[in-house]
This record gives C-alpha cells, sequence and structure tokens, in this order.
C-alpha cells in the first residue's frame, strides 16, 4: 500500500555533501526540510530547552512533550539537531565553527538579533577581499569568513526595513491572498487559506533562489546574500487579484470557493448526494463533451429521469459554446446552462467521489474537495507512492511524500530529530 | 550550465553572453543577440526549451529568467500560442486586445525569449531537435503523455541529448490511475485537500479564491529544475522530474495530515475547518475581524498571554481586564464570545488605526488590504521594486511582478516584457541554431515557424 522509500537502500539525491546550517524558526522551517529531503545534511540549531515549534500542538498521543509535535515532525524531517546557547560564548563559538564547515545558512531571526552577537552574514560571511583566490570547499579567509557561504535570512519584508511583530494571518492579511479568499457573502469575514502558506511561499521563493546561488558558486566560488520577505512573496503569490489591478487598475471581489473576479461568476461546487463537495470545473461546452454526459446518463439508467436530456442531444450539434457571449444567444445559452444543471442533477444522486471519476472518465475536467486524509487515501495516490512510511524508531509513520519525483535522485525522508540528537557533531 | 566556465579572480566573474559559445560556428552576420542581458544573473548560461503555458509552468520559467537564465519560449504558429489560454484574455491594457495583449500571459512570460514551431511539420522538429541539443533543460505542463504523442518525450529526449534534465508538471503526474484525468488550480486545490481547509464552520468550502497551486506548482517546478541541474553540474547526469502538482499540494497541510495518520483525528470532522481560527499552534483571539467602513477588515493574532496583555493596554475597556481572558485556556473556553468582544471594539474603527496600534505595543495585527492598497497604496511593496515596468512590444510599457528576494551577488533583472508571437526566431533560429536568413525567411513562408 505504502512505498517504502524510507527504508529502501540509500540512494543518491541531488544535494547530498551540500551542508546547511539552520537556525530553527517556524518561518524557514520549511525551506530547511526541502533541502535536507533532497540530500543536504542540513544542521538544525535548536535553543536550550528546544524550537519553540516543539510546544505547537497537535502532539502525538496528546501527550504534550517536545518529542511529540506533529508540527515539528512535519517540517523538520531529515534534519539533524544540535542545541546551541547563542547568547553564551560557548554556543556562538560552537556556531562560527559550523558555520565555517558550512555551504549555507538559513535564518528567520528577528532583525539585529545575529549582528549583536557577532554572529551574522557581514560578520561571517561574504568575500573580505575583492582579490582573493577563489576557495576550495568550505573555507575561511584569515578573517574566519567563509567566502563560499550563502546565507539566506527571511524577514518580514527584508533586512533593510521594520520587523513587525507577524504571524502567517497578518503577512496573508496584509499580503492580498486574504482579500481573494472567502464567501460571495461579504459580511462574512474573508477567508485565511489552511497549512501556514504565509510563511511557506516565502521558504519556496528561498530555496529556489539559493538554488541559483549554488549554481553560480560552482563558477564563481563565491557564496552571497539571499534577503527573502515574506511580505513580498505573499503579494506575489495573488494571481488575477493582482494583474486586474496592474493592467485595468480594478479590484476584484471575492466569491464562493472560486476566483474572485471584478465580477461576479456562476458558482462552481456543488454539494454531492453525500454531503461532500465537488468543483465543477467548466460544464460541457463542446458536442462531443455534451455526447458523452448523455451517455454516461444513460448508463447510469437516468436519462428518462434527467429533465436535461433533450437539450443535451442539442449541445451535441455544437463545435464549441462560445461562453463569452451568451448574452446574445439564449438558445446556446440554455443548452450550455443544460450542461452545469446535468451536473447538478447528478450530484443530487452521486456521491463526490463517484461523480468526479464519472465526469473525469468522459473527459470533463473537474475535482472533489477531499480533506488531507482523504487525499493522502484515494488510490492514485497510493498507486504512485505519494503516502511513505517514515521509522520512528522502529514504529512506521505515514506521511505525505515527495513533492516531485525525480528518475535518478528521488526525494527520501526520515524522522526529524530529537532535541540535541546529534550534539556530539560539535565535539571534534 | 552548458560549459563550465572558468572561475576568475576577483570582482564578477566574466559570464559568456547568452549563445555566444556557439557564434564561433557561426557566419558573422549571425552574431548579434537581438537581445543582450545587462547584467548577467546567477543562472547566465542556462537555457530552458520552454514548452510551459499558463501560470502552473510559465511561472516556474519566468523565475528562472529572472535569476539570469535564457529561457525559450516554443508556441504553436498555426493555432497562435492559443493552447496557452491567458494570451488573449483579460485583464487587457487600455484597448490592447488579441494575442499579445493577455496580462496575465505578459506577466507570466516577461523576461522570455518567444519562437514559433508547427511540430506537424518534419523540418520543425528538427528545428527543435537542435535546440534540444543546445539545451540544458526541456520543461512542460502539457496533459500527461503529449510530448510523447509529439515524439518528444523522455527517452526521445535523451537520445537527442544525453544528460538533459525534463521537467514535466501535470495535476495527476504521468501515470497512475488518474493519469489520464485533466487539472488546474482550483481542481488541484480541491483533490489535494487545500479547498477543504480554507474555509469557516457551518459554510461550503472558501478555498482560494485564485490558482493558488499554479503559483505554488511553478514553485516547485522551479525548485525541481535547479535541483536536477545542480546535480547535473556536479555528476553530469541528467534525469526526468515529474511532478504532480496535487502531490505538491498535499504536502502543504502542516501538521493536519499527521494529525490524522498518527491520532486517527480527520481533518474532516464537527466545527472544522475553521481557518480564522489558530489549533497550530493555539491562539487566541486570532481571526479577521469586521472594522469601520464597508468590506473593512483587520487580522489580528495574539500568540500568548503577553500578547494579550498588550491587546488588553490597548483596548483600555473593562471588558478586557476579565479574569478569563488573562490565560489561553480561558480564551480558548470562551473563543466565541471573546471574538465577539473583539469585533465590537474593531467595529468603529478604521482597518489601519487597528492595525497600527496593536503593532505599535507588539502584537501582531494588519489590515486586510486590497489589490489597489497593497500594489498602489504600500509604499513597502514600491520600495521593494516588486513591480516592475518593462518594454512589450505590442502594448508597450507593462506592469509586471518582479521576485520576493534580493540577491547581493547577482540580482534578479527583467529586462523586457513577454515575446509576442515569434519575436526572437530571428535570434533563435539565427544566432543559436545557425540557420542562416533566407532559410529563415523561407520556413517562415512555408509556415513551419
Amino acid at each position: 500500500m505504502v512505498a517504502l522509500e524510507a527504508s529502501a537502500p540509500a540512494s543518491r539525491r541531488p544535494l547530498d555533501g551540500l551542508r546547511v546550517i539552520e537556525l530553527t524558526s517556524e518561518r524557514c522551517a520549511l525551506a530547511g526540510k526541502l533541502l535536507a529531503d533532497m540530500g543536504a545534511d542540513v544542521i538544525v540549531v535548536e535553543p536550550p530547552g528546544g524550537s519553540p515549534m516543539r510546544a505547537y500542538e497537535p502532539f502525538a498521543g496528546d501527550e504534550p512533550d517536545r518529542e511529540q509535535a506533529l508540527w515539528w515532525w512535519h517540517y523538520n524531517t531529515s534534519k539533524r539537531s544540535v542545541v546551541l546557547d547563542l547568547d553564551g560564548a560557548e554556543g556562538a563559538d560552537d556556531f562560527r565553527r559550523l558555520v565555517s564547515t558550512a555551504d549555507v545558512v538559513i535564518e528567520a531571526e528577528p532583525l539585529g538579533r545575529l549582528a549583536a552577537l557577532g554572529l551574522d552574514w557581514s560578520q561571517l560571511g561574504g568575500a573580505s577581499s575583492s582579490t582573493a583566490a577563489v576557495p576550495a570547499r568550505p573555507s575561511t579567509d584569515a578573517g574566519g569568513r567563509n567566502e563560499r557561504l550563502i546565507w539566506v535570512s527571511i524577514t518580514h519584508n527584508g533586512r533593510e526595513r521594520p520587523d513587525p511583530p507577524a504571524t502567517d494571518l497578518t503577512v496573508l492579511a496584509e499580503g492580498g491572498p486574504v482579500w481573494s479568499c472567502g464567501y460571495d457573502d461579504h459580511t462574512i469575514p474573508p477567508v485565511r487559506g489552511g497549512g501556514n502558506q504565509g510563511l511557506q511561499m516565502a521558504c519556496h521563493y528561498a530555496v529556489a533562489t539559493l538554488m541559483a546561488a549554488l549554481m553560480w558558486r560552482e563558477d564563481s566560488g563565491r557564496g552571497q546574500l539571499i534577503d527573502v520577505s515574506m511580505l513580498a512573496a505573499a503579494n506575489l503569490t495573488c494571481e488575477f487579484a493582482t494583474y486586474f489591478w496592474l493592467n485595468q487598475q480594478v479590484d476584484v471581489q471575492r466569491q464562493t470557493g472560486r476566483h474572485a473576479l471584478p465580477q461576479i461568476s456562476e458558482p462552481t461546487q456543488v454539494r454531492c448526494a453525500d454531503d461532500r463537495w465537488l468543483n465543477t470545473g467548466v460544464p460541457p461546452r463542446r458536442g462531443p463533451e455534451f455526447a458523452a454526459l448523455s451517455g454516461w446518463l444513460a448508463e447510469l439508467g437516468l436519462a428518462s429521469e434527467c429533465p436535461y436530456t433533450e437539450l443535451l442531444k442539442l449541445g451535441e450539434s455544437y463545435e464549441q459554446i462560445d461562453i463569452l457571449h451568451l448574452d446574445a444567444d439564449p438558445l446556446s445559452a440554455e443548452v450550455f446552462g443544460a450542461g452545469r444543471d446535468t451536473i447538478n442533477f447528478l450530484a443530487e444522486r452521486l456521491g463526490a467521489h463517484e461523480l468526479f471519476v464519472g465526469l473525469q472518465s468522459i473527459g470533463l475536467a473537474c475535482g472533489i474537495v477531499y480533506s488531507p486524509e482523504e487525499m493522502l487515501a484515494d488510490e492514485h495516490f497510493v498507486a504512485r507512492g505519494f503516502p511513505v512510511e517514515i521509522d520512528h524508531d522502529g514504529t512506521p509513520v505515514t506521511y505525505p511524500g515527495a513533492p516531485y519525483r525525480f528518475s535518478a535522485t528521488p526525494w527520501r525522508a526520515t524522522r526529524a530529530p530529537r532535541l540535541g540528537e546529534h550534539q556530539d557533531l560539535l565535539a571534534d | 550550465m552548458t560549459e563550465p566556465a572558468q572561475p576568475h579572480a576577483g570582482g564578477r566573474p566574466q559570464v559568456t553572453p547568452l549563445g555566444s559559445d556557439r557564434l564561433g560556428e557561426l557566419p558573422p552576420d549571425h552574431c548579434s543577440p537581438v537581445w543582450p542581458k545587462a547584467e548577467p544573473g546567477a543562472l547566465a548560461g542556462i537555457r530552458i526549451c520552454d514548452f510551459t503555458g499558463q501560470l502552473a509552468g510559465a511561472g516556474a520559467t519566468k523565475i528562472l529568467a529572472a535569476l539570469g537564465a535564457e529561457v525559450i519560449r516554443i508556441e504553436d504558429p498555426v493555432r497562435q500560442g492559443r493552447w496557452d489560454i491567458l494570451r488573449g484574455t483579460q485583464p487587457f491594457v487600455d484597448e490592447h486586445r488579441g494575442i499579445e495583449a493577455g496580462g496575465s500571459f505578459n506577466n507570466h512570460n516577461a523576461g522570455k525569449l518567444g519562437i514559433t514551431l508547427n511540430l506537424r511539420d518534419d523540418r520543425a522538429k528538427e528545428l527543435l531537435r537542435d535546440l534540444i541539443a543546445v539545451s540544458d533543460s526541456v520543461t512542460e505542463n502539457f496533459a500527461a503523455g503529449v510530448m510523447d504523442r509529439l515524439g518528444f518525450g523522455y527517452e526521445a529526449l535523451r537520445r537527442i541529448k544525453p544528460d538533459i534534465v525534463y521537467v514535466s508538471n501535470c495535476g495527476f503526474g504521468a501515470d497512475g490511475p488518474y493519469a489520464s484525468f485533466r487539472s488546474w488550480g482550483p481542481i488541484a486545490q480541491a483533490v489535494s485537500g487545500l479547498t477543504f481547509q480554507s474555509g469557516l464552520p457551518d459554510q461550503p468550502p472558501a478555498g482560494w479564491g485564485y490558482s493558488f497551486m499554479d503559483h505554488t506548482g511553478a514553485y516547485y517546478m522551479a525548485i525541481a529544475i535547479l535541483m536536477a541541474l545542480y546535480h547535473r553540474r556536479r555528476t553530469g547526469e541528467g534525469q526526468w522530474v515529474d511532478l504532480a502538482c496535487i502531490e505538491a499540494a498535499g504536502t502543504l497541510h502542516g501538521a493536519a495530515s499527521l494529525d490524522f495518520t498518527v491520532n486517527a483525528r480527520p481533518a474532516r470532522r464537527s466545527g472544522m475547518p475553521n481557518s480564522n481560527r489558530s489549533q497550530s499552534p493555539t491562539m487566541a483571539p486570532h481571526g479577521i475581524f469586521a472594522c469601520d467602513g464597508d468590506d473593512e477588515w483587520v487580522a489580528v493574532a495574539v500568540r500568548h498571554d503577553d500578547d494579550w496583555q498588550r491587546f488588553a493596554d490597548v483596548v483600555g475597556e473593562p471588558w478586557a481586564g476579565d479574569e478569563r481572558w488573562q490565560r489561553l485556556s480561558g480564551r480558548l473556553a470562551h473563543e466565541g464570545e471573546l471574538e465577539q468582544l473583539v469585533g465590537d471594539w474593531t467595529g468603529s474603527r478604521s482597518k489601519h488605526t487597528v492595525g497600527r496600534r496593536l503593532v505599535e505595543a507588539g502584537v501582531p495585527a494588519a489590515p486586510v488590504l486590497r489589490p489597489s492598497e497593497r500594489i498602489d497604496g504600500d509604499p513597502r511593496t514600491a520600495e521593494w521594486g516588486l513591480w516592475v515596468t518593462v518594454p512589450h512590444s505590442a502594448v508597450g510599457d507593462a506592469r509586471v511582478e518582479g521576485l520576493p528576494v534580493r540577491l547581493s551577488e547577482t540580482d534578479w533583472a527583467i529586462g523586457r516584457g513577454a515575446p509576442c508571437l515569434g519575436e526572437d526566431n530571428r535570434y533563435v533560429f539565427g544566432a543559436v541554431l545557425g540557420r542562416c536568413d533566407d532559410e529563415i525567411a523561407e520556413l517562415e513562408a512555408e509556415g513551419v515557424i
């Protein structure tokens, strides 16, 4: 049922040999995970007492315990953990030593904190002289700087600007996504999309940019500073809301379960007989699509019961209904409406999964609204090996698996580290 | 990289101009690329043979182009590039209409080169083979199987260039029981669980009011291309990355998936989802509250008891001193009542004032900003240089999105707008592939390009 990638023999991965030091934070944990699951040696540095993420609910078995936080488990797979007190001389020294062996540092510390400790990019990274020889990896100059170091800094809005208190919710609110999400009824508050996307957007840009910087370093021998703005990342993840403003200076308005647009559009979600929802996509427009829908109705024995059968027949004669100009063509509008009504008719009689598979099988794009656990259990994703088992000291735990399938160097994950599990890294 | 460049000591390394590594074989009149970039970016020297479209694909190669890669976008001259429906659909600037005017298209393809190939013709296939042979990566987001039908599936690509990095991006992936199913952003969001996880109790799914997974699928595609190129740079080995957008989406639920696989607690349960609240980690009050005015809202996140003290000080009304609110457990136990009180307090106030006063007190808060407010009314995005004006050959000046990152040595740049259909045929078929002007004119006249 579940792919056994986690226990397969170790295979090569694209980031093998790369060392990353991550200062633990909910704002950069995903960036470290994406690198670690692809082979980088990501050492997550935790403060004494552990990462704040170890205190986030929910816990395995609902027992509050810093080793049982599911948030920690999810965002810290494949990493190693050391505990350092950066405020103390010994911890700061250990951090400097670690950084001197690293290719990449990822941090999301409050602005100014690391600089005050003498542990910032300007103190530990960057070429100290423009005439320095190109270093072999990793290398420190006389001043203790690692010239090959790439430093990724994730902040609210960059290192040059104020750093207000902010969370996933507030970044998504002022960054734009929230404006577009919610319901037709605007007395209901707009909605934050779930899953910590305000934090994750910045991590996605951080990793893509970091990979480009690594490519450049292959030739130049030099690292650099990558300054990532969470506010800007959210602003760039709003699709039409942004393009309508940039091009036409018009604000979009949010609509239940579908695109926010300047104008109100037709609903695209339908509740099915089992109370689950289906996103209907675009109803049939082409002749063959009407024919296929009629055929499926007949197969289900519902053709005579369905009040739209005659209009569907008419639809079969269309090459393609021009849905942008239905106002001028009442008959086409009626035919197009019949396709939509037929899907609603079917939804009253079928469960969401049967309707989803049935419509897709006749070529009509649509999507069942699954909960996360239902997606993980679906036969398609199971057959592709998406859910994976990760060993927790003898107990297998099912996780969402690879976001991408690399044919030669596949994704592979191991469980998140216990607090300070790899402290002996500092011994030598 | 096509050729490992020699590192240079000191200053910026010299990176060969686009396409110039092959110019030695060409007659001199082919030697001037029409579009030299002022500053070589981090990915200078990387060439992408790009079949992507829409946002889920084109958004990925846009990032690569901004970081310095030479992205050559391939379009069908017979259908005038309309496989990508965004080419000719709104929003539009001013009176501009048609296949050069689509505002989304012009955003997603800024900084790229554009060529046309009619792949029904064998001569176009030969040109494509030549282009693949001098490219580092082939990228596409067609439905599964389309590249095979065109004769350019992964095995065919490898025969042309053994170390090619091929990245395909479709909703359900290249194989599996639903491989033939079709998808776009809202469908990927529905099937992956993202739509379900966005909403309020006793309401239909609110989902994402846009194609969130087209953006995010593009992010994963960009990451995949670069990780595979990095591996190839170090080992010489190419590969195929099968990116199923819905699987990428299925990794984005935070701890919710594990709460089911470990604790048997499904996300589909009474009272859920309630995504304006914060269950992981628990915070209260945490939500979006109405403010003075029409459709005006403020987001407030009280992270812990210290935040509550600061929040109560800003409110300064008797109810905020209630003993029940001093501890998280009390605020959670009466969360609905607390939200009502907070909403009553924000309701008569400006969202900007509430946001500013709470932030000044140290409490995370922010107004819900409209597009007009965050793009042209928020100096922070302008100061970042987030909105870039680029020249577009048909539309004139076009405003497009930049990147939310700054690189200290090789910063991103977007030098021009999206290519018009076939705009760079002469440069690519001439300077890159070595065809002479007469031959290009003939290919054009005969509908091959």
